[in-house]
């Protein structure tokens, strides 16, 4: 008799974490899939089974695809409870007697709120597909209402058929910049004009890795979506400068072009997007070893070739591992749902090996041009790392210009920020000002964003009310445990 | 103070460990012309100094401390004048709610006891004055014990400002330092770190919190430290609505609100410290106690969003008071450390006290009760 409610639980719904329940729950492993929005399909393929925008063109396939994870898990036999937010994963308290009686498996506790209960969950092992979340892109004004992430215009696009209205401008580099545009000019939105902030050098840098992006699957995609928008809709080169201006509303964006004169353009709505980076504050959290990733200027939880991190008991797939898109997503959950058939004993090594051969070769068909791609969009440094003025950390209001003074008084990581500003120490839990301060702290000081560090994240890695946390269950040892002083 | 043939630039003293009491021992050595080297394992404020409730309390400390709780407390009140900052001190009072008539009695019986021994700051207030104080409190509290000249402080920016007055005057920092060995030839103690450096001087002080212990099994000493993690949690801002830090006399609380709204609560519940990674785990079946008791506290608060929670690492005494003094064993070597999760409002006084004990050769407060020795096999 195990201890534990399910063999497995795998948190995100995305590509990774359906591609990996259905594989492991079809094996044999009693597998939850925990995911907070009310339906499966994570961001990528947000609203998947209910979106109102029925037109399949507008949309494309690249987002289609998404439904044909859903017959897979739903045949596979494994427990789907969506509307779960986890914000914790931990040992539980009793393991360490437990393990010195020799009388109990290992585990891992899940923290979880659920239809506005909160509850703990014991499980075997836990796979963790928490995917990506946009790179901050702090610009001049960019908390003015009005002013968005693309990412977030582009769930509202998926769940509520809502696109802005107004002149709407696009600011910014990378993929999900050009899909987004495609897909409202598929809806019939009219976008005044795209600001690319692709730097002119990084053509140079990426042209050595060209070939490789001429064997990748997106290229004709990519190739065509691109020259689509080009012909409809304004484009920029070559932006280097942008500001969002407006009292209390945003009313016009400024931008340089090259080393030209300013320019301010009206505008209702401005959606910035450079790019997206590991969704990393649960790993972060429950104590997972992370890694500063040059080429994708990011953090990113350190796995090994199976998705395994450094805590034992926690696998990791799909883009919160790195990023990586929606196809190596899937293949990473798969061949990650096999190494944890094997630590709980359901295959051998051999027989994981054999089978993940087919997923590691999709795998490598799908990440065929991403070097070429990380370089080509990587943000230019005066986007990155903004000047003195431009907030950082929203939820306390820090600018650039404070953090860089911190480090002067003797501040050397993202972690002293927090204690010197309270950076970082807002709702949003370092997720809008985490890459930010790091690129600040790590330029100001003169060395790499690995040796300066990021944030040690704590849970709840969402935030609970009071009331779910009382609510939980207390056994009346939890209760005379709490030492009284 | 130099011995002969030092090194001229060299330490006078090497204080191990940078939280609040190494700084504060290192800036009052200052404030005397003596020279201290601070060797700090990670950075300044690392651990329990940096991340602690930041209470200000002499409210319900064990009798021995109450000599030295006192004293701090009258630098805690001129603290800009000590370290050029005000360490975002506030003085509001903290309280003790009793939610019954036998915790009241309770509280007047403590009251009493101190005023007997000749300390007045404790005393015992109704359900009305309690209302006044706390509007927010649940109705069943039916009075409380209160310690009006307390408070709270910030306190990273508290360890940070004594560091940077010790620096000021001329007090040496080593961050990143750990230490590996500690010897002695010729009078003179020699410190080793991790990474190979050499620091002689010819005092020692120890104050490395919840690693002293290793400290002082370098020079034979027994301490027996337990390392705990005591969790806190902060909730979203919250309109203001109390002054007071308030604790609760039958249950373990800590509830204190800061300016800009966010909610403390903390009080000494544990999490797992995995002190050799620098770690700690949170356990949220503790953290369930502790928010079920700010349920049944404080009704306004049931809606409050809890962002971030979090531990720091420290020092528990098997008999919850601190080690402060000598070395039993060995010449020139001084200890503070093992605070028991309460050594914060301790820190202005701890450092004097230890500054007059090598300056001097002794204290004007009574620290007999916190010697090493205590815990020799």
């Amino acid at each position: 008799m195990s201890a534990a409610d399910f063999d497995l639980a795998v948190i995100g719904s995305g590509p990774a974490g359906l591609a990996a329940a259905a594989l492991a729950a079809s094996r044999g492993l009693s597998t939850v899939l925990l995911d907070e929005q009310p339906e499966a399909g994570g961001q990528i393929y947000r609203a998947i089974t209910d979106t109102p925008v029925r037109d399949r063109r507008v949309l494309g396939p690249d987002y289609w695809r998404g439904a044909e994870l859903l017959g897979p898990l739903r045949d596979s036999g494994a427990v789907h409870w969506p509307g779960s937010t986890v914000w914790s994963v931990a040992r539980p308290r009793d393991e360490d007697a437990a393990a010195a009686a020799g009388t109990s498996e290992r585990t891992l506790q899940i923290g979880l709120s659920r239809d506005g209960a909160a509850s703990m969950l014991t499980v075997r092992h836990v796979l963790m597909a928490t995917g990506a979340l946009e790179r901050p892109f702090p610009i001049p004004g960019w908390t003015l209402p009005g002013v968005l992430g693309a990412g977030a215009a582009q769930i509202l696009l998926k769940t509520s058929g809502l696109a802005p209205s107004g002149r709407v401008a696009l600011a910014g580099t990378g993929p999900l910049l050009w899909l987004l545009a495609w897909q409202y000019l598929r809806a019939g939105v009219a976008l005044d004009v795209i600001l690319d902030t692709t730097p002119r050098a990084n053509w140079r840098a990426a042209l050595p890795l060209l070939p490789g992006f001429l064997r990748s699957p997106y290229l004709g995609k990519g190739a065509k979506l691109l020259l689509d928008v080009r012909r409809k809709v304004k484009v920029v080169d070559n932006v280097t400068a942008l500001r969002a201006v407006g009292e209390g509303q945003l009313a016009a964006v400024v931008y340089r072009r090259g080393d030209e004169e300013e320019r301010s353009l009206a505008a209702d709505t401005l959606l910035l997007h450079h790019g997206v980076v590991p969704n990393l504050n649960l790993a972060n959290a429950t104590g997972c070893a992370q890694q500063w990733d040059e080429g994708q200027r990011c953090w990113r939880p350190t796995t090994d070739d199976w998705g395994a991190t450094s805590v034992e008991g926690v696998s990791l797939a799909g883009d919160g591992a790195g990023i990586g898109g929606a196809v190596a997503a899937e293949q990473a959950g798969r061949i990650a749902a096999l190494d944890i058939l094997r630590r709980l004993g359901r295959i051998d090594r051999a027989e994981r090996d054999a089978a993940a051969i087919p997923h590691r070769e999709g795998l490598e068909r799908a990440l065929r041009g991403r070097a070429f791609l990380d370089t080509l969009y990587r943000p230019s440094a005066a986007f990155r790392v903004p000047a003195d003025d431009t907030i950082v950390c929203r939820c306390e209001e820090i600018t650039a210009g404070a953090v860089r003074e911190a480090v002067r008084l003797g501040c050397s990581g993202p972690n002293q920020a927090k204690s010197f500003l309270r950076c970082g120490m807002g709702p949003c839990q370092g997720r809008l000002c985490g890459p930010t301060v790091t690129e600040v702290i790590a330029a100001e000081r003169g060395v790499s964003p690995a040796e300066v560090g990021y944030y040690r994240l704590r849970p709840p890695v969402k935030p609970i009310t009071l009331a779910e946390l009382a609510a939980l269950p207390k056994t009346e040892a939890d209760v005379n445990a709490v030492q009284k002083h | 103070m130099t011995a002969p043939g030092t090194p001229l630039g060299a330490p006078d003293v090497i204080v191990i460990g940078g939280g609040l009491h190494g700084c504060s021992t290192a800036l009052h050595l200052a404030l005397r012309g003596v020279r201290a080297l601070v060797l700090e394992k990670d950075h300044v404020g690392r651990h329990a100094s940096g991340v602690n409730a930041g209470g200000v309390r002499q409210l319900g400390r064990h009798t021995a401390e109450l000599p030295l709780t006192v004293a701090a407390m009258a630098l805690w009140r001129r603290i800009g004048d000590l370290v050029d900052d005000d360490c975002g001190f506030e003085s509001h009072g903290q309280i003790k709610v009793a939610e019954t008539e036998g915790e009241l009695a309770g509280a007047e019986a403590r009251a009493a006891e101190l005023r007997a021994l000749g300390f007045q700051h404790e005393e015992v207030i109704g359900q009305a004055e309690l209302r006044d104080l706390v509007p927010a409190i649940a109705d069943h509290c039916v009075g409380a014990l209160i310690s009006r000249g307390d408070g709270a402080a910030i306190p990273f920016r508290t360890t940070f400002a004594f560091r940077r007055k010790a620096q000021a005057l001329g007090v040496r920092f080593q961050e990143g330092a750990t230490v590996a060995r500690v010897t002695r030839s010729g009078g003179v103690w020699s410190v080793e770190t991790t990474d190979g450096d050499r620091h002689a001087a010819p005092i020692l002080v120890n104050c490395a919190g919840a690693w002293a212990d290793r400290v002082a099994a370098q020079l034979g000493e027994r301490a027996p430290l337990e390392v705990i993690a005591p969790m806190l949690m902060i909730t979203a801002r919250v309109p203001p609505f109390i002054k007071p830090v308030v604790g609760a006399c039958g249950r373990t609380l800590s509830f204190k609100q800061f300016p800009n709204g966010t909610v403390l609560i903390g009080g000494g519940l544990l999490g797992r410290a995995v002190r050799d990674e620098n770690r700690t785990e949170l356990d949220f079946s503790q953290v369930s106690v502790n928010a079920r008791t700010v349920w049944d506290l404080f009704p306004v608060m049931r809606g409050a969003t809890i962002v971030r929670s979090w531990a720091g690492i420290e020092a528990r005494m098997p008999d919850q008071i601190p080690v402060i003094g000598p070395s039993a064993t060995q010449p020139d070597v001084f200890h503070a450390f093992g605070f028991s999760a309460h050594g914060f409002q301790l820190g202005p006084i701890v450092g004097r006290i230890i500054a007059d004990l090598i300056a001097t050769g002794r204290s004007d407060l009574p620290i007999a009760p916190f010697h090493i020795g205590r815990f020799a096999a």
